[in-house]
């Protein structure tokens, strides 16, 4: 039996082959921020439609690990929206989309 | 001499003209301090996305304006103390807002026209 060692080194002397881990490529699509790409310099607070597409069915405002956004505009929409929702445009939460 | 925006909701039990008359009374308060107007704008009564205080709709005005900063702080004070207007939030204006302002007032009049 090969010992767990050799099979981890992928030695196949052993009578049971184990096959390698078949790698799936989940086609990572390179991220980018929407804002450098299409050059906008300031987000407004006041038109929750454009807001909404970086917000969550609850209304949360979306990471950017999801959105993908540089750090610098992620601060921005979130100071945009957190006014937005101050002015009531914008719900704190509840389903949006449904 | 700063660049500020003030977008503020007002009652939707008051009649047209006390709207006016509140309008008014802030564009006043702020010209009387050397304020120049570069807008003001008439949302109209619009739907809350969430009740304040008890209310589901609102008569929204935007200002736009430039003034010394001295004076914003007793703008504010006049606007908590009306209780005509249900909320106020006044934004300082840094370049990229103001050229944004003018592209969606030049948007806005272009659709208005059409």
């Amino acid at each position: 039996m090969a010992t767990l060692q050799q099979q981890a080194k992928g030695k196949k002397d052993g009578d049971i082959r184990y096959l390698s881990p078949l790698k799936i490529e989940t086609q990572e699509r390179k991220k980018y921020c929407r804002f450098q790409r299409s050059g906008i310099k300031y987000i407004d607070y006041k038109d929750p439609d454009f807001l909404m597409g970086l917000v969550n069915e609850q209304g949360k405002i979306l990471p950017r690990r999801l959105t993908g956004t540089s750090l610098k505009y992620q601060r921005k929409a979130a100071v945009a929206i957190k006014r937005c929702r101050h002015i009531a445009l914008m719900p704190f939460e509840g389903d949006l989309l449904k | 001499m700063n660049q500020y925006e003030t977008v503020f909701i007002l009652n939707p039990v008051l009649s047209d003209d006390q709207v006016k008359e509140t309008v008014k009374k802030f564009e006043n308060f702020l010209t009387e301090r050397g304020a120049e107007m570069v807008a003001s704008e008439d949302w109209g009564l619009k739907k809350l996305a969430y009740a304040i205080d008890n209310k589901k709709s609102g008569f929204y005005h935007l200002f736009q304006f430039t003034v010394p900063g001295e004076v914003i702080n007793d703008y504010e004070v006049e606007f908590r103390r009306d209780e005509r207007v249900m909320r106020y939030l006044t934004v300082r204006l840094d370049k990229y807002a103001i050229e944004w302002a003018e592209k969606r007032r030049s948007r806005m009049s272009k659709k208005s026209q059409a």
